[in-house]
Parts: C-alpha cells; sequence; structure tokens
C-alpha cells in the first residue's frame, strides 16, 4: 500500500497543517444535539474556527467509551428522533459547506445493523471521508475493513496506553487517515491535567507507523492543545466542545475552536517524525 | 463438543467475540491467560471446590418434585440453587471470579446488578475473601429492589446508583465498563452472567457448569439415566449455560431456555431476545439483541428484574442457531401461575426467573407426555420477589 493512499483524506489534511510547520486540529460534535439544525450549525461553526478534521458523533444508546458531557448529548439527539439516515444527511450538510474532511465516529452496532457495505456506500456517497471505530478492533473488523477499502474510506482505529507492541503493530497496519491514540485511560471528558501516558504511546506508535497520530480525551483548551501539538501530529478535542455548544451555542462552539486552532499553532513545536 | 468452543477469539460460530475499546484488549487478554492457567491448577479448582462444599452449601439438591409432577403430567426434577448460600446460583460465579480476582492480585472489584441478587453475591464473595467492592445499579432498580440494596451495604459494598441512559440493567452495565476502563490495572469487573466480551461468557460458564454437572451425576443415580430434558430461564444466559453445559453432548437430552416473554410477544414489551431479537452486537459481543432499526437498545420488560436484559450470551446465540437447544417466552402472567403452583404444590417459593422455567416445564410436559423426566433448574428462591408477588396477587395484610 503506497503511502499517499495510508493517508487517505484525514491524513493528508493532518500533513498539510504538519507541513506548515503546525499541528492539526480535530474537533468532535455528536449530530442532532441540541438539535438536527443545531447539530449542523455547531459542525460548520467547528469549521468556521479552523478544524483541519471534523468527527461528527453518531448517537448510540450505549456508548460505553463516553463520559457523561458526551453520553448526555447524545441522549438529547436520540430522544429528539435522530436516525441514523439523519446522520447520513447531516453529513451529506456539511460535505456541501466545505471541503474538511468529516470522519464519522460511531460504535459498531448502528453500522452492522445499516449494513455494512450499505453504510459505507451511502456515507461515501454523502461526502463522508471515513470512520472511527472505538469498540472495533481490527481483529473483528473484516467486513467494514473491505467496506472502507472498497468504497476509499479512512479506517481510524484506537491505539491505547494498555496496547501491546504488537497490537499497536497490528492496529496500525490497519488504519488508514490517521491513528487514535487515547491519552488516558478511561472514557472521554475535559480533564484539568494533560496525561503522562499520551506522549510515550505516541512515542510507540511512530515507531510502528508513518501515519500521523491524532492524540485525544480530555483536552478542553489552547494551551493543552499546544502541550499536545508538541509531540503528536493532531490534536482532537470533544467534550469541551460539547460543552461549548450546550452552554454558547455555534459562536461558543467557533471561539473555543479559534482558542485551540491558536494552540496547535503555538513554537516551537517538534517537527513530524514520519 | 463443549470443550472446543468458543475458539481462542471468543468465538461461538458467528457470535461472541470482543467488541470492546482498545484500552481493554490488553486487560481481557492478561484476564484470558489468568483464568486458563487456574482452571488447571489443582490448587485453584481445589479452593474453589471447597468454597462452594464449605461456604456456599454444593452440591446442591436434586429434589423430586412429586406434587407438581402430578399436575404437570411429566415427572419433574428441581435443581434446587435456591438453596446455595444468598439464594442463587449467581454466588457459584461470584466467588469463582472473586477467588480468580485474588489470584491476579487485583484488590478491588466491581459489578453490575438489575435485582440485586449478582450485586448481593459479588458483594459476599468480596466480604468473603476481603476484596473492595463497588456495584453499580441502575437507578430505577436501586428503588425497586431497596431491600438488596440495604444487603450490599451491609456486606461491605459500596452501591452506586447509574442515572444515565434507562437507569436500568444495561445501563449499569455501561457504567460499569466505564469504570473498568479507567481503572484496569487494579480492578476487576466480575461481570454477572455468560456474556459480555471474551472470556466471560466461557469463563463465567466454567464456574457456573457445577450445576449441570452435579445433576448430571444426581439424575444417574436416582433414575439410572439421564432425564428427557433439561429446562432453565434466561436471562443473559448464566443459570442455563451452567445446567446445560454437562448434557450438551447427550443428544438424547432435549436443551430448553425460557425467556421472559413480559405482556407477551405481540405487545413489544418483553425480553424475549432470541425468540424477537436480531443479531447484533451489544456489550463486547455479538449476540441477539433487543433493538430498533437504528440498532439502538431496545429497553426490555420483564415482571422479572433478573431477567430484564435487551440481549444473551453468545452460546445460547450458537446454541439456537445450531437448534442443539430451543429458546420460548413464558409470559409474566404464566410466570405467576407456575410461582404460585410450585409454592402451593410443594412448599417452595421460586425467584419469578426460576418460575419462568418451571412454566415452560409445565409446557414441555404436555408435549413429551407421562413417561418423560424434566430436569429444571431452580435458580433462586423468591424472597426478593414477595413485594411483586403480594402486589400481582392481591396478598395485602387487612383480610378485608
Ligand atoms: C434467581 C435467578 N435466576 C436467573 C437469573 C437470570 O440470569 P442468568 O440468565 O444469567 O441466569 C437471575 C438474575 O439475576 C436470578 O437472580
Amino acid at each position: 500500500m503506497s503511502d499517499v493512499v495510508a493517508l487517505g483524506k484525514a491524513g493528508v489534511a493532518i500533513r498539510k497543517a504538519n507541513d506548515a510547520g503546525r499541528g492539526a486540529l480535530i474537533g468532535y460534535l455528536p449530530a442532532g444535539f441540541p438539535s438536527y439544525d443545531g447539530g449542523v450549525d455547531g459542525i460548520k461553526a467547528l469549521i468556521d474556527g479552523g478544524v483541519d478534521v471534523v468527527e461528527i458523533g453518531l448517537p448510540y444508546s450505549d456508548p460505553v467509551m463516553d463520559g457523561v458531557t458526551i453520553q448526555r448529548a447524545t441522549e438529547v439527539a436520540l430522544a429528539g428522533g435522530l436516525r441514523t439516515r439523519d446522520v447520513l444527511s447531516t453529513v451529506e450538510k456539511v460535505a456541501a459547506y466545505s471541503d474538511v474532511p468529516l470522519l464519522v465516529m460511531t460504535y459498531w452496532n448502528p453500522v452492522e445493523r445499516y449494513g455494512v457495505d450499505r453504510f459505507a456506500a451511502d456515507f461515501a456517497a454523502a461526502g463522508g471521508a471515513g470512520l472511527i471505530t472505538p469498540d472495533l478492533i481490527p481483529d473483528e473488523g473484516a467486513e467494514w475493513i473491505a467496506a472502507a477499502d472498497k468504497y476509499e474510506l479512512d479506517k481510524v482505529f484506537l491505539v491505547s496506553p494498555s496496547s501491546t507492541d504488537a497490537r499497536i503493530a497490528m492496529t496500525t497496519a490497519n488504519c488508514r487517515g490517521f491513528v487514535y491514540a487515547t491519552a488516558v485511560m478511561g472514557v472521554t471528558g475535559a480533564r484539568d491535567k494533560p496525561s503522562d501516558l499520551a506522549a510515550p504511546l505516541v512515542a510507540r506508535v511512530k515507531s510502528a507507523t508513518g501515519l500521523p497520530v491524532g492524540v485525544g480525551l480530555g483536552i478542553s483548551n489552547g494551551d493543552q492543545a499546544a502541550g499536545v501539538a508538541a509531540f503528536a501530529d493532531a490534536a482532537i478535542v470533544g467534550a469541551a466542545l460539547v460543552k461549548a455548544l450546550q452552554d454558547g451555542g455555534p459562536a461558543g462552539v467557533r471561539k473555543l475552536t479559534e482558542g485551540l486552532a491558536e494552540g496547535v499553532r503555538r513554537e516551537p513545536r517538534a517537527p513530524a517524525v514520519r | 463438543m463443549s470443550t472446543v468452543l468458543p475458539d481462542q477469539f471468543g468465538h461461538f460460530g458467528r457470535f461472541g467475540g470482543r467488541f470492546m475499546p482498545e484500552a481493554l484488549i490488553a486487560p481481557l487478554d492478561e484476564l484470558t491467560q489468568a483464568w486458563r492457567e487456574a482452571m488447571a491448577d489443582p490448587e485453584f479448582t481445589g479452593e474453589f471446590e471447597r468454597m462452594l462444599r464449605e461456604y456456599i452449601g454444593a452440591p446442591s439438591l436434586l429434589y423430586d418434585a412429586t406434587r407438581l409432577s402430578d399436575v404437570a403430567g411429566s415427572r419433574i426434577l428441581l435443581k434446587r440453587e435456591d438453596l446455595n448460600h444468598t439464594g442463587a446460583h449467581k454466588i457459584r460465579n461470584a466467588i469463582g471470579q472473586a477467588l480468580l480476582t485474588k489470584r491476579m492480585g487485583k484488590p478491588r472489584v466491581i459489578a453490575e446488578t438489575g435485582a440485586g441478587q449478582h450485586g448481593v453475591a459479588t458483594a459476599t464473595a468480596c466480604a468473603y475473601l476481603g476484596l473492595e467492592c463497588v456495584v453499580y445499579m441502575g437507578e430505577v432498580d436501586t428503588e425497586r429492589q431497596a431491600l438488596n440494596v440495604a444487603r450490599m451495604r451491609l456486606l461491605g459494598a459500596e452501591v452506586i446508583s447509574v442515572k444515565t441512559g434507562s437507569r436500568t440493567l444495561k445501563d449499569a452495565i455501561n457504567e460499569a465498563l466505564r469504570d473498568w476502563v479507567a481503572s484496569v490495572d487494579k480492578t476487576h469487573y466480575i461481570l454477572g452472567t455468560a456474556a459480555g466480551s471474551h472470556p466471560f461468557p466461557a469463563m463465567v460458564r466454567d464456574f457456573v457448569r457445577g450445576i449441570g454437572d452435579e445433576a448430571r451425576e444426581q439424575s444417574l443415580a436416582l433414575l439410572g439415566k439421564l432425564p428427557d430434558a433439561a429446562v432453565a430461564s434466561v436471562g443473559g444466559g448464566s443459570n442455563a449455560i451452567g445446567l446445560f453445559t454437562a448434557f450438551i453432548g447427550d443428544d438424547e437430552v432435549k436443551l430448553y431456555g425460557i425467556e421472559p416473554g413480559g405482556d407477551g410477544f405481540e405487545t413489544g414489551r418483553h425480553a424475549a431476545t432470541i425468540t424477537a431479537g436480531q443479531v447484533g452486537v451489544l456489550h463486547g459481543a455479538r449476540s441477539f439483541l433487543l433493538q430498533d432499526e437504528d440498532g439502538q437498545t431496545i429497553e426490555s420488560h420483564s415482571i422479572s428484574a433478573g431477567l430484564d436484559y435487551p440481549g444473551v450470551g453468545p452460546e445460547h446465540a450458537w446454541l439456537a442457531d445450531t437448534g442443539r437447544a430451543t429458546y420460548r417466552p413464558i409470559t409474566d402472567a404464566e410466570a405467576m401461575e407456575a410461582f404460585r403452583l410450585l409454592s402451593k404444590t410443594e412448599g417452595i417459593i421460586p425467584a419469578i426467573e426460576s418460575a419462568h422455567a418451571v412454566a415452560g416445564a409445565l409446557d414441555i410436559a404436555k408435549e413429551l407426555g407421562p413417561e418423560a423426566t424434566i430436569l429444571v433448574n431452580l435458580s433462586g428462591r423468591g424472597d426478593k420477589d414477595m413485594d411483586t408477588a403480594a402486589t400481582w396477587f392481591g396478598l395485602g395484610g387487612s383480610d378485608e
């Protein structure tokens, strides 16, 4: 597999930022929160604020990797009647608004229920770039890997501080786009202090792959984003943006995003190791 | 046959596996290894058997229920798991995993509970072995089962009321998993049924299979042959797999899993996962589950809190798929009739979960006739259910 293919759409956007001497910023918001239209507006505000890659959450009834902020937001979305097809149309609307790569973060069952190949086809047609799959490991992912390859979608699997080197090698070999490194042992949610597990994990991932590495879980402000951008290729922010949308609407999202975007541009920054 | 599955990745045919965050994969691998080594170590298995014997009261009796048999039309044998310490089969799994926790050197245990039976069993095992214990319980259930909350607290456990999602068992599992992702280096998660991610379905089976192993021996001693059928209720599937495992290779023994039919299949208010669910992924494994068109989990309904779960262990999905076991629903009303019948004919008040199995056996007796012997897993006792029964039958205090 050539490097260009493995970089995928999200990887190209991340490397573009890295080539400009900065870290990339990846922002997450769930579809359908606080309402269908409100969700679309929130995601557009992420883009206006300067994210390099967008991560749209597909709300799910049993989100075991999420802390309370994202749980509550996705509960609101589902209580509002959000359907999988509405997530796809959210992707379509945002894709019409901007060229920023759009990833969907989804627990596995909604995709399996929709039909893996059918989901990949409809998602690609809507303008989606790929999936982040927090409860699907490559070991169980043959059907998704085949569909992603067929429709040229990014496949972002997660690595964790607890992952063995062998698992990191196997997982990164199955990724396209970037590798999602979870910085803490724990669920999503803003944290006061940065994790000291993240930098060693990124170093281990970098010794296994030339793909960009994004670090997520716990980042909530520009200072923390700057700290992560010093050793990772991309900083991933979720719960803090959900909170900003909840408290300040799209304007709040835009303001926080701008602060985060400033953070990933701070000097000095370690050059990307390829 | 029974020892071949799951494969090394935890697959029972197309079911099972590991649909879990990567953060838990290495810990699950370590757990798998620790469990395999423990089961091959006579010191561990000897200690487990000693605890079953001296602390739990195993082997539980096999009881020839003659008066119930007269009504049923077949000979009914009851495997008296209700006589175990803490009143249900659940304690077998709880002490097995608690002993394994000690062996792994972890000081802390977490568990989920619905009705509180598994929570009480785990709190008991932790008190017995000196482990710290935290039990997650949906807020709705802490209100419905206040007595069991008090029991767990008395036993020294911390009970955390879960206020997200549907605030019931499935959300308690979600919250326990969230705790575990953050605490796994010092904490073992004692899952309460034969479901979830590999190795849980196979490991829990190892700890509860004594039910069937004992019953098989006891049946041979009593009858000189095996029973014609073995019947158990199915929530997540532990008491049923505990009974079935010993008989899976005995083709002449029909296996029946009784699912909670709630208000009836037509009403949509039930928890009959295999009968009415579709294949999907929940809580770490592929199996049957109650889900909507979009793969969102649907809330289940059963008068029995212990059966009120929208998923089911993957081995049952596989046994259903291959036809080795048959799964059928029993409604709340049918279960409560059997609850009363067993109380009146035998002086045994069953758990409502177990009453589902008794009701299923009454139907199966009609099909198999007077020559047949039916083994029923009486998985627990009914003390915990007396409020429900008093309301259902109008057994109030005043004599009008
Ligand atoms: C007495 C009894 N029987 C059966 C069950 C159902 O669980 P399982 O299907 O794991 O045996 C429970 C669960 O709480 C129970 O307490």
